[in-house]
């Protein structure tokens, strides 16, 4: 009885919510993106191409589709370290998404696919969001769930899978009519095999031993961003993001830029962006010799650290008045510089070269370069 | 009879909403009409940037990114 009661009152609300007033969303944009991206750092070169196609049909629905592929050739520290050879393989995923409006409501649907040589993921996701109080405001409640296989290229007869499910609650919301406000907030649930089949944890007497992650991770995240229109066309943004996990890790990120169009079909921006964590409960540079702990880390994306990144973008619009079936099209250049410093994770290379004993190695950072290249037409 | 009470609070609350007048008039939202004032200007470029975040970093979600396998090693 109590339960059916409280069922009443969320439709209650819920409709009234529904009927708050008669403007109508709009779908998203038709357009098409081909994008070539470049990634250098820690050994690493990831680069390839993405293609997004995005169509209205009729005035309901939207379709959009994305084409996806990562080349990696890597002989990251992890890799050179483990004694593996330098690798190279190729990651291919493949969207396809359909937004269905009706009134003021946006019903999305949409599946991902990825696929690499040792590692299937496929995602799938549902969301609505719903426009109200005079259009200022927009919520929308979203779950995904991703579906992984994960396998070993070393040893053929591993396989293993790792679910994620996802919740958000997003909220977007007009402030002033020069300011913008955007929140979200997730909550994400892991199961399965967790770590990566390759990376190791080493001993202080030298010895190692593969990495072992429990098999649960609860995270959650919630960011609020701010957008501000200056007077003379020009916008400030910002945002921050918190996280924090059942594995004790703990990071917050802040981010700022400004955005400058000059010229007519010019647009200028900059972008500055901090980042820091700290490690998970069970990851350690080194482990005691003979450590009976059951769950051990050693990557460096659960240790403890902090990056800074800084981002230019140049963007040219080469037809802006239309031109046959096309409205708008420009060429578009981001730079974004990355690096990282690393707290408690140390450079192996100089211990296994004997220059220093282990644990006792400098500690380890890198800075990555990341270039995007893509035209973007609006039809 | 508390559960009542918090029943009409809320709901002359939100009946209240029903009614707001927008405090931004449509006609005075072409600032926020600016493409740069879009939170997801381009989608494609920006979900990428999150990628090369996410596989780097311990923190995930709350952001653009969705979906994806790992290339992280």
């Amino acid at each position: 009885m109590v339960v059916t009661k409280h069922i009443f009152y969320i439709v209650f609300f819920g409709l009234c919510l529904l009927v708050t007033n008669s403007y109508a969303a709009i779908l998203p944009a038709d357009r098409a993106d081909v994008l070539y991206h470049a990634y250098e750092g820690g050994g690493v070169e990831v680069n390839g191409p993405s293609i997004l196609v995005r169509k209205s049909i009729g005035d309901s629905f939207s379709v959009s589709g994305n084409y996806y592929v990562d080349n990696v050739t890597s002989a990251s520290i992890d890799v050179i370290t483990t004694g593996a050879s330098p690798y190279q393989e190729e990651r291919t995923e493949t969207s396809l998404s359909l937004d269905y409006l009706r009134e003021k409501v946006i019903m999305s649907v949409g599946f991902t696919s990825s696929r690499e040589s040792d590692y299937d993921a496929d995602t799938g996701f549902f969301s609505i969001s719903q426009d109200m109080f005079g259009d200022l405001t927009n919520v929308s409640l979203s779950y995904a769930q991703g579906d992984n296989i994960v396998r070993s290229n070393s040893v053929p007869d591993f396989e293993d899978y790792a679910t994620t499910r996802s919740y958000r609650v997003s909220l977007s919301q007009v402030i002033t009519k020069n300011m913008i406000l955007g929140a979200v907030f997730e909550t994400m649930a892991d199961e399965g095999f967790l770590n990566n089949p390759y990376r190791s944890v080493r001993f202080e007497d030298g010895t190692a031993a593969p990495e072992n992650y429990p098999r649960t991770r609860t995270s959650n995240a919630g960011s609020i961003r701010l957008r501000y229109y200056l007077p003379y066309r020009a916008a400030v943004h910002g945002g921050i993001r918190t996280f924090s996990d059942s594995w004790d890790i703990k990071a917050t990120d802040y981010e700022i830029g400004y955005l400058q169009p000059l010229w007519e079909k010019w647009l200028f921006g900059i972008t500055y962006r901090t980042y820091t964590q700290t490690a998970a409960s069970f990851y350690s540079d080194v482990f005691p010799a003979g450590s009976t702990q059951n769950f051990k880390a050693r990557d460096k994306e659960l240790s403890t650290f902090d990056s800074q990144s800084v981002g230019f973008e140049i963007s040219y619009d080469f037809i802006n008045k239309g031109w046959g079936f096309i409205d708008k099209a420009s060429a578009n250049l981001s730079y974004d510089v990355i690096n990282f410093d690393y707290k408690d994770f140390r450079d192996a290379r100089f211990s296994q070269s004997g220059e220093y004993e282990i644990g006792e190695e400098p500690l380890y950072s890198f800075t990555a370069n990341v270039i995007r290249f893509y035209f973007s037409m609006w039809y | 009879m508390m559960n009542k009470f918090i029943f009409i609070v809320l709901a002359a609350i939100l009946l209240g909403g029903c009614s707001i007048e927008p405090w931004v008039k449509p006609y005075e939202r072409a600032h926020l009409a600016d493409p740069i004032m879009g939170f997801s200007r381009d989608p494609v470029s920006e979900s990428y940037l999150h990628h090369v975040y996410d596989a780097r970093e311990g923190a995930r979600g709350a952001g653009i990114a969705t979906g994806g396998g790992c290339g992280c090693n």
